[in-house]
């Protein structure tokens, strides 16, 4: 009887372990998480717009239907990325996500301070290949650090009424997110944003 | 014999503890992290770096994109003011004021997170579109079918959520109580 108990026991707490490690795992494992979502419909490198959310099909669950919404699915190995997103008239933010859909930097219009969102997208390595070199002008784009190698950005323009979201659209189609080629010989670091 | 059964028992267990406490959690959330205003729920650090690993469960396990702290936050009720939950056959009245932000929207989904169809394509509210009396204050009616003023389509589905987003807000992490976030109460006022 002693001996059941201690089955009963043993097995809660191994339990707990066996929860644990799940939680730790489901990241990693899940198929149907953000990025796996994406995959299929949208280019690597480059910036892909989103179809509209619509109760019949929306590439994710929970998406703001408020907004014109474009993905740029990036992969660091072949060299820093290159961001620019044009404001739109209400609203736009650039979000960033990690391969586990972790969001660990987002900006918005406000924030940029200008007409055009300008970012650069480099991992940690990358970054700490750059040139330290005195103020050069020119430079005063904003460098973020990506902690894992491959992830998404999320490009948002609010429509605030449904009539403008063919502008919000636009405003979008005229970002890029490309590979940088040419090896950033003159570039001075902007003091570096927060996480 | 008797040992190889125990052992066998205890891995069972330990199975269906395990992996029902974690199903238990990636789809109903935890209270870890939390900031509970009203009927209304964010979970601030979702946004951040330092998620915790049931809120990252939950959003592998979803598919969501949680918004970034840097472009807003988001709250969901599943409740009125009194924990009843909300129901799309009846009436209910959202109003009051937000928190302050340059932007914010309301969206009816239903339980997975998918918009709700309607005739009118009428998903939710941006604060630029939504009708306010003279003292700022607004007033959303939820039902199934029309109502005069700000009338957000329910589809007459039994259960939805609402979602509040705050684009570019003070609110977040920092956040505790209502006095910093004046949430819109939510009440339903009749049932057919």
């Amino acid at each position: 009887m002693i001996r059941l108990l201690f089955a009963i026991i043993g097995g809660v707490l191994l339990g707990g372990v066996v929860h644990l490690v799940s939680v730790l795992a489901l990241p990693r494992i899940a198929t149907q998480d953000a990025y796996s979502r994406l995959t299929p419909i949208t280019k690597l490198n480059a910036v892909t717009a989103l179809p509209l959310a619509s109760p019949n099909s929306a590439p994710m669950p929970f998406m703001d239907p408020a907004f014109a919404v474009a993905i740029c699915r990036y992969d660091l190995s072949s060299g820093p990325i290159k961001l620019a997103v044009p404001v739109s008239q209400a609203y736009t933010s650039v979000s960033f996500y990690t391969r586990n859909d972790v969001a660990y930097y987002a900006i918005n219009d406000r924030s940029a301070g200008r007409r055009v969102i300008e970012l650069d997208l480099m991992t940690e390595a990358q970054h700490a290949e750059l040139p330290e070199d005195e103020d050069v002008t020119a430079a005063d784009r904003l460098i973020i650090d990506s902690p894992s190698q491959t992830g998404l950005i999320v490009l948002k323009a609010l429509a605030p009424e449904p009539g403008l979201m063919p502008q919000a659209q636009a405003a979008l189609a005229a970002s890029s997110c490309k590979v940088q080629t040419e090896p950033p010989v003159k570039q001075a670091e902007r003091p570096q944003a927060k996480r | 014999m008797r040992l190889i059964l125990l052992t066998l028992l205890a891995l069972i267990i330990a199975t269906a503890v395990g992996i029902g406490a974690t199903w238990m959690t990636a789809t109903r959330g935890t209270e870890l992290g939390t900031l509970t205003i009203g009927a209304w729920t964010a979970r601030p650090r979702t946004g951040t770096a330092e998620v915790d690993p049931y809120s990252r469960a939950s959003i592998a396990r979803s598919g969501e994109l949680p918004v970034g702290t840097g472009d807003g936050i988001a709250f969901t009720a599943t409740t009125d003011d009194r924990k009843k939950p909300l129901d799309g056959r009846c009436d209910v009245l959202v109003s009051g004021v937000t928190p302050a932000a340059r932007f914010w929207t309301l969206t009816l989904y239903d339980t997975n997170g998918h918009l709700v169809a309607n005739s009118l394509q009428r998903y939710g509210f941006t604060s630029q579109e939504i009708v306010r009396s003279s003292d700022g204050a607004f007033e959303v009616r939820i039902a199934s079918r029309s109502r005069a003023g700000n009338w957000l389509p329910t589809g007459g589905i039994e259960r939805y959520a609402l979602m509040l987003r705050l684009y570019d807000t003070p609110v977040g992490v920092a956040t505790r109580t209502q006095r910093d976030a004046p949430m819109p109460s939510i009440a339903t006022v009749g049932c057919p």
